[in-house]
């Protein structure tokens, strides 16, 4: 079973992120990147599916050049070999243009199934996925917790607002993964060394003209600092009358 | 006029940076976000309770980190001597304990066997090594012959195809979970250092048996013993490199083994910094972060300087260990200035906790603890300037 597995490298999760001067995007001097969460979640599963039931996997990417290097660190963790769709504007497509250049990629590899994170870790747009299902025309689940897959039929459990759903599909599909479908593993000495020698192809893509755009960008202004009114039973009174009157939230 | 000409070193032609290849910063990370997760979370706990982690070491064992400076046809990945020593400075980082565990296991335990042991000696017991069925431990120190290793008293005499071991060695590091030791005995006594050799002793050896580690100041996490040798009897191609070169293997041995003491000495300074530096940016006195008090300021920088200094001297001795050239007392002044900066980078980091330094709350007391060691294991650092002045005085 073939597998396409879409990662995004994202800023570490750990920034201290500040708007760059265009007051439309990241400060991206400093700025140390990684796999999206979720994405590595979505390696990791198509690894144990390839252990499982053979194939290959592939990490397809979106980015700069530089982003051949987390897509370096998934190879580590057993995938066959990674494709990067290099653009120069990268970060600033929308998920639907994103869509459309992974789409023509992925009908080129023609995988058996797509699987990617449930959302990027840097917009939270959790689009992509399901975007790139429908333009395929292809089966999707998303925000899965459990994957089976026997022949050419699934089963995928999702976690939902309302409980958890249980779906059986078609392949060939695209499953947006959730936190608890697995843990994904550390590389290892063997496999940073094999990493070397796997294929990492860079193809120019054409993702067309986003449809979004990002107007402004800010960070959220700072929490103000909390106000003790009082101790025991006697602040309750005071306590009320701020909530009601001050945050007027009651 | 007497006119003085500065001393010329040769120095290779390596490129000075802290730039790493890509394998390099990938085990480097790999071993980083591992160390997070898997090492810092029971640091304090294994140190209170002087438990060795078993569990730990398994994992460690999985990543494949004992191979990475071995080959592969031995199980092994070829990383080089410099990746070992950032995968044993990021675990020292959070655990000096578990560090050491690595650098010894790897620089004391398996490099002597693979460089001197010949043949079969390798192809029996390095794979195995590497791949973490036992542990290596090496057995230099005795009660009466720490530094003056020359006065080890243990012997070896020759019995047919045997060799005939008695003595003790003591504060032998991860001989309890050892399927090996190596150890030194006098095999010569007329021939002084030069009839001390070096032996490969199989942990099921009859006649050897270990006697329970002391408590201890430091290190409390990483598990050592005391070996007791009454007629135990190896075969005599056991032996590791020829009969009286005993001495010259193991200082051979411990020159490498100080590039990784100063990778552990480094991880240890980068871990108490760390910790100094989140919390002068968190606590307050007098108005304000105690970041912003000159008088903390200047220890942070001192420590930074320090530490900038110890990591160019502990990785160049490794990349020149990988090229293949003398590293050995530029290892010993790896090792020498990264150990003495451990120690004053946590024991500064203790001052800028304060109170809460002193306080087993605060990983800061334990690393000055771990500290400790650095400058007395595998030399101290008295015998580091023995090793350097002899260099630079005779050559």
């Amino acid at each position: 079973m073939n597998i396409v597995a879409c990662i995004k490298r994202v800023p570490t999760t750990d920034l201290q992120a500040k708007v760059g001067g265009d007051q439309k995007s990241l400060d991206s001097a400093g700025v140390q990147y990684m796999v999206s969460f979720y994405d590595e979640i979505a390696v990791e599963e198509a690894v144990r599916l390839k252990e499982k039931h053979g194939g290959e996997v592939t990490i397809l990417s979106m980015g700069p050049s530089d982003a051949a290097k987390e897509i370096r660190e998934c190879l580590a963790k057993g995938a066959d070999k990674g494709v990067l769709l290099t653009d120069s504007e990268w970060d600033q497509r929308d998920a639907l243009s994103t869509a459309k250049a992974l789409k023509a990629k992925v009908e080129e590899l023609g995988p058996n199934l797509v699987l990617t994170g449930r959302l990027a870790t840097d917009h939270d747009n959790g689009a992509v996925g399901p975007m790139l299902a429908t333009l395929l025309g292809w089966a999707c689940v998303t925000d899965v917790i459990e994957l089976e897959i026997d022949g050419d039929k699934g089963t995928a459990k999702r976690e939902s607002e309302s409980g958890v759903e249980i779906y059986d599909f078609q392949l060939p599909a695209v499953i947006t993964c959730q936190k608890d479908l697995n843990e994904p593993r550390y590389a290892g000495l063997k496999g940073i060394m094999a990493a070397k020698k796997k294929p990492v192809e860079e193809a120019a893509c054409e993702p067309g003209a986003s449809q979004a755009e990002v107007t402004k960008l800010s960070v959220p202004p700072a929490r103000k600092e909390g106000r003790i009114v009082g101790e025991g039973a006697a602040a309750v009174p005071a306590l009320l009358d701020a909530l009601r009157n001050e945050a007027k939230v009651l | 006029m007497t006119v003085i000409t500065p001393t010329r070193y040769e120095l290779p032609e390596i490129k000075h940076s802290f730039d790493l290849t890509e394998d390099q910063r990938m085990i480097q990370e790999m071993v980083r976000d591992f160390a997070n997760q898997e090492v810092a979370p029971i640091a304090a706990e294994i140190d209170e309770n002087h438990r060795f982690p078993l569990e730990t070491w398994k994992k460690i064992v999985e990543l494949g980190l004992p191979g990475i400076p071995f080959p592969e046809d031995l199980g092994g990945s070829n990383g080089g001597t410099l990746a070992y020593c950032l995968a044993v400075e990021e675990i020292s980082r959070l655990c000096g304990s578990t560090g050491l565990t690595l650098a010894a296991h790897v620089s004391l335990g398996t490099y002597p066997i693979f460089a001197w042991g010949g043949d079969k000696l390798r192809a029996d017991y390095v794979p195995k090594l590497i791949a973490g069925e036992y542990m290596g431990a090496y057995g230099l120190t005795e009660p009466g012959a720490g530094s003056d290793s020359g006065a080890t008293r243990t012997t070896a005499v020759l019995d047919g195809d045997e060799y005939v071991l008695n003595g003790r060695k003591c504060f032998c590091t991860n001989a309890t979970h050892s399927g090996t030791v190596i150890i030194t005995a006098v095999t010569d006594k007329s021939l002084g250092p030069k009839g001390i050799s070096a032996f490969v002793v199989p942990r099921d050896t009859p006649g050897f048996s270990l006697e329970k580690g002391e408590m201890k100041l430091g290190m409390r996490g990483s598990d050592w013993a005391s070996l007791v040798f009454e007629d135990a009897r190896i075969p005599r191609d056991h032996l590791l490199g020829p009969e009286g070169q005993g001495f010259s293997t193991f200082m051979k041995t411990l020159e490498g083994g100080r590039i990784s003491i100063g990778a552990l000495s480094l991880g240890i300074a980068q871990g108490a910094y760390d910790c100094a530096l989140k919390y002068a940016k968190e606590r307050e006195a007098f108005g304000k972060k105690l970041a912003d008090q000159q008088a903390v300021g200047f220890k942070l920088a001192n420590m930074a300087v320090e530490i900038e200094a110890a990591r160019h001297l502990v990785y160049h001795s490794a990349r020149l260990k990988d090229a293949g050239e003398d590293y050995g007392w530029k290892a010993a002044m790896a090792k020498l200035y990264a150990s003495e900066v451990c120690m004053r980078a946590s024991y500064d980091a203790i001052q800028i906790f304060g109170g809460y330094g002193f306080s087993r709350e605060y990983p800061v007391e334990r690393m000055w603890r771990d500290a400790k060691l650095c400058t007395i294991g595998e030399g101290t650092s008295e015998i580091q300037r023995v090793i350097i002045s002899r260099k630079i005085l005779r050559g």
